[in-house]
């Protein structure tokens, strides 16, 4: 199982918690998913602290790692304060680095997201950065002390599924003893499947689940897809060809004519 | 005093951030607070002292992906 800053985790899906149809269809999704890790977010709380604690609660009962994000935030104060307001919430050093850059696409600001990662390292955290799949960018993130990467696979919440194969595969090879996490823009468990067979340690998902029929049951179908892409890649699969290779062997057969 | 709490004004008295947080019924464990951009502890609520036009955020955990 992946180590994520010294922590082992006993799952390699990673579960959003937003826009479940109820608390009690978010818990089920949990627990049917075997996922070790939930994000989690900090927002505005209505006087009287009501709606956060009841929230709250329901993670501290999960029994689950919480990993919370700097969602939503498109500046690097913003990220820094929001970050250093989580760790007092959640009483823990790791952080979703969210520095958005783009409003339709939700892309994240490469360049505010590396400054941030720099700022919070320093103050301890540990950082889980989502970014582009861009080797540069990957580069200044660790060159800035993070130790997990989590390159998207296209836009949050688009469900399209990798876009550029090509780019998960050569960061996976540029960074073999680093932990990637695919992080946004899964929509099926063949996509997550997909990934996982590039080699990647880890997938972050959210919609994909909490936006189906049945997000347990889809919770479930993701995990059973990550795995197997996990083992087909320790299991070495075939490399593509153009022309046929006979499965059965030829040798013996029948002469009828 | 005037003070900012998430957006909205109030006009009202309070010595501390912990003061502000009991008069308006903020409670509880899962609170994050800020004032004017800058993290203010939990622990360190009770003698943080508040001036007028202060900006105050109280965050707290929240679903999110």
């Amino acid at each position: 199982m992946p180590q994520f800053y010294g922590t082992e985790v006993r799952s390699r899906l990673l579960l959003g918690t937003a826009r479940y149809p109820s608390p009690a269809i978010l818990a089920e999704a949990v627990r049917r998913s075997g996922t070790d890790i939930v994000t989690v977010s900090l927002r505005r709380e209505s006087a009287g602290g009501k709606n956060g604690g009841a929230f709250f609660q329901l993670i501290r009962e999960l029994g689950v790692h919480v990993l919370p994000n700097t969602a939503g935030c498109h500046s690097v104060s913003e990220a820094v304060l929001t970050a250093r307001m989580a760790r007092d919430v959640f009483a823990t050093n790791w952080i979703k680095l969210e520095v958005i850059g783009h409003h339709d696409t939700l892309q994240p600001d490469v360049f505010g997201l590396v400054e941030a990662a720099g700022i919070l390292t320093g103050e301890g955290f540990e950082v889980f950065p989502y970014t582009t799949d861009d080797l540069v960018v990957a580069e200044r993130l660790l060159e800035a002390g993070c130790k997990v990467l989590m390159p998207w696979c296209a836009p949050i919440g688009s469900a399209v599924g990798p876009r550029n194969l090509a780019a998960l595969r050569t960061m996976r090879a540029a960074f073999a003893d680093v932990p990637l996490i695919v992080d946004a823009g899964i929509g099926r468990p063949s996509h997550a499947a997909t990934v996982m067979e590039l080699g990647y340690d880890a997938v972050l998902l959210n919609t994909a689940v909490a936006g189906a029929a049945d997000p347990a049951a889809m919770a479930e179908a993701f995990a059973s897809a990550i795995e197997a892409g996990h083992m087909a890649h320790g299991a070495g699969m075939l490399e593509p060809r153009d022309m046929a290779v006979p499965s059965t062997p030829v040798i013996g057969k029948a002469v009828f004519s | 005093m005037k003070l900012i709490v998430n957006g909205e004004e109030h006009e009202l008295q309070a010595a501390t951030l912990a003061e502000l947080l009991a008069f308006l019924e903020y409670d509880g464990d899962w609170l994050a607070t800020a004032v004017n951009g800058e993290l203010v502890h939990s622990a360190d609520r009770r003698i943080h002292l508040l001036k007028d036009s202060d900006r105050i955020e109280v965050l707290s955990p929240m679903q999110g992906g």
